[in-house]
């Protein structure tokens, strides 16, 4: 497929990276299904898609402890993918069923899964951190080794919910990753058209907190990356800074007429893709073939089509069930 | 003055009774600990934790660096990791700086998880004026909170409900907010020695009567009972109504109040567009409209910004004489 590839390392576990290589596929396949469905009118709402950074959400997540929280944004499918919420309940979220991880109350932006410590799924720019920093807070005070993953794209570290959290996390000494998706564009706006800095690592070092920049497309690299924060947090060292750099290959949301880029640039990154390079990479050391593709790709097609089954025959939430949930149902 | 105190009764100051709520929770259990703006060395800042830091350590008494959004949202984090945070917010009108985790985070996390993620947090803030503070923080804000499905908000006006009201928030598992009208930490109260947990869910009669009903609730409870005083010298017997909590609001007890006096006078030192003395209102409109003598009359705080000056400030706020005269227009206009 491309010649140029470079091996992987020798001491490379091959099963593993063909399993990182599996994951990141798994979610590019599935939400290249969620814009059909919405294409077809089963999806509605905002949709965005993760589709070019999947090799961010794959790294970080090989690190994610079971008691660990992940607070994600609403670009989170695939972080809720690889965080274990099974793709039948992802689909059926989407479709607004009660079989979904949100019963239907979510939808797309607002994944969430207790079993997992996946808290969402926020959909206010900026607005997840605080929570990743008390959640954090909780796990030093309780002493658990908890850690809290805080996924946000670039966008937000002009917020100022970000230099607070950053600065309480730091002050304190949380166990937190702050894990920046830095894919450039915060819907239109380019990053050096809304930030005075755009070394985003400068930032978070401002606050006396380590920081990387990780190539956000090389999948090895976002695992490593992930691997030292997590030891480091975990370590009690404090929070971590992981500034990964990436590219959206699709438009913000389905409603984004993508009018502030080229065709051209978008090309341009998609033959850095993640799935391509990774996969040339596995092909040049002999761990990927067109037949183990070809079974990668059936195979995941049969989990998407089993998921899109799955929540075509879910039940709609009875509209009689509107006010559940508001308060919780046990009081004392 | 000196009344005496009744058997098994001690007297206190609203703010030895929230202190005296604050030193019981943090006793009882471990998963409770305070956070805010100078709770620990400054002793908060209307002297409420006083002494804490030095009992309970520098993990349980956090003082938090000016950030409201992320030590509210600190608190919403670890209320979902398992302890039992109390946010103190200095005062409501800084609490706009945390909205959007008050709002988009804590009120809506149960609901759009399809109930997995409840967050047990208790937010307590200072509200109201009338120490010629200003427009940025004299504002009762309160019912922008009361506004939100997902919120429980409480008004505690006496010494019982400011001590018991904490315990109940405590134990609630969805987030609580408290209100403290920054006029009543020196006020004096009865509390009996035994008091404990209160209810949230009910408005109170302060006062009985038959001809008028002051609706009411935090600093201007005692204003209406002042002007109750008033009113029974001119041979008027108002009934004063404390609400406690504005949601949900008790509309079984509104009702009842309105259908024994037939006239209702709404009394808040909130603004009336779109306060919750509309919503009162509406409310008395939808369910007891038959049971009015006369339309409901509301006194409530001048549609300013609150200002400095003593006599500005006076003249904006509800006062003891404006709801007399409310009351008596009401009664006599109609007798
Ligand atoms: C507080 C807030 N402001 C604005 C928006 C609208 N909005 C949604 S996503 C977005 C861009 C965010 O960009 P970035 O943080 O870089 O994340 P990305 O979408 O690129 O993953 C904006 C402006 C919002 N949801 N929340």
């Amino acid at each position: 497929m491309n010649e140029m590839a470079v091996p992987l390392p020798d001491d490379i576990d091959g099963a593993h990276a063909l399993e990182l290589f599996r994951q990141m596929l798994r979610i590019r396949r599935f939400e290249e299904k969620c814009a059909q469905m919405y294409s077809s009118g089963k999806i509605r709402g905002f949709l965005h898609l993760y589709i070019g950074e999947e090799a961010v959400g794959t790294g970080v997540m090989q690190s994610v402890a079971p008691r660990d929280a992940v607070v994600a944004t609403y670009r989170e499918h695939g972080h809720a993918l690889l965080r274990g919420i099974s793709m039948n309940a992802v689909m059926a979220e989407m479709y607004g069923k009660q079989e979904g991880c949100s019963r239907g109350r979510g939808g797309s932006m607002h994944l969430f899964d207790k079993a997992t410590g996946f808290i969402g799924g926020n959909a206010i720019v900026g607005g997840g951190m605080p929570v990743a920093v008390g959640y954090a807070l909780a796990a030093k005070m309780q002493q658990n080794g908890a850690v809290a993953w805080c996924i946000f794209g670039e966008g937000a570290m002009a917020e100022g919910e970000f230099h607070e959290s950053m600065n309480l996390a730091a002050l304190w000494q949380l166990p937190v990753v702050f894990c920046c998706e830095n894919n450039y564009y915060a819907m239109g706006t380019a990053l050096d058209r809304s930030e005075s800095q755009i070394q985003l690592v400068e930032k978070a070092r401002s606050y006396r907190v380590v920081a990387e920049e990780v190539d956000g497309m090389d999948v090895l690299a976002t695992e490593a990356a992930a691997r030292r924060a997590a030891d480091s947090a975990r370590a009690g060292n404090g929070p971590y800074f992981l500034e990964f750099q990436t590219y959206r290959f699709r438009a913000h949301s389905m409603f984004d007429a993508e009018r502030y880029r080229s065709k051209n640039e978008v090309h341009e990154h998609e033959l850095q893709g993640p799935l391509r390079t990774f996969g040339a990479r596995l092909e040049a050391s002999s761990l990927l073939d067109e037949q183990r593709r070809a079974e990668l790709e059936a195979d995941i097609a049969r989990e998407i089509e089993n998921a899109v089954a799955f929540a075509e025959s879910g039940t709609p939430e009875p509209v009689s069930e509107l006010g559940r949930f508001v308060y919780s149902e046990v009081q004392p | 003055m000196s009344t005496t105190i009744p058997a098994g009764m001690r007297e206190m100051t609203y703010r030895e009774a929230a202190r005296e709520g604050l030193h019981e929770a943090l006793t009882r259990d471990e998963r409770v600990f305070l956070m805010g703006e100078d709770v620990g060395r400054y002793g908060g800042s209307y002297a409420v934790s006083l002494g804490f830091l030095e009992e309970f350590g520098p993990e349980r008494i956090r003082d938090t660096p000016l950030s409201e959004s992320a030590f509210v949202g600190a608190g919403i984090g670890a209320a979902i990791g398992g302890m039992r945070p109390i946010v103190e917010v200095m005062t409501v009108n800084f609490s706009l700086l945390a909205a959007d985790q008050i709002i988009n985070t804590a009120a809506t996390y149960l609901h759009m998880s399809g109930g997995q993620i409840n967050v047990p947090l208790v937010i307590r803030m200072a509200t109201g004026g009338g120490l010629q503070l200003a427009a940025q923080h004299s504002h009762s804000l309160e019912n922008l909170y009361a506004h939100v499905p997902g919120l429980k908000v409480l008004t505690p006006a006496t010494v019982e409900d400011v001590r018991g009201m904490l315990a109940t928030a405590l134990a609630d598992p969805d987030p609580v907010l408290i209100f403290e009208h920054i006029l009543l930490y020196n006020r004096k109260g009865l509390l009996a020695a035994d008091a404990g947990a209160v209810d949230i869910h009910r408005a109170r009669i302060r006062r009985a009567g038959t001809q008028v009903s002051l609706i009411t609730y935090g600093g201007s409870l005692w204003k209406c009972l002042e002007a109750a005083e008033l009113l029974e010298q001119q041979g008027i017997d108002a009934e004063v109504l404390d609400l406690r909590t504005l949601r949900p609001l008790d509309d079984e007890a509104i009702m009842a109040t309105v259908t024994r006096t037939r006239r209702v006078v709404i009394v808040d030192e909130g603004w009336r567009s779109g306060g919750i003395s509309a919503e009162i209102t509406a409310r008395i409109h939808e369910q007891a409209f038959y049971e009015l003598d006369v339309p409901v009359q509301r006194v409530c705080a001048a549609e300013v910004p609150i200002p400095y000056a003593k006599q500005l400030e006076d003249a904006a706020l509800p006062q003891v004489a404006d709801i007399v005269a409310a009351a008596g227009r009401l009664v006599k206009g109609n007798d």
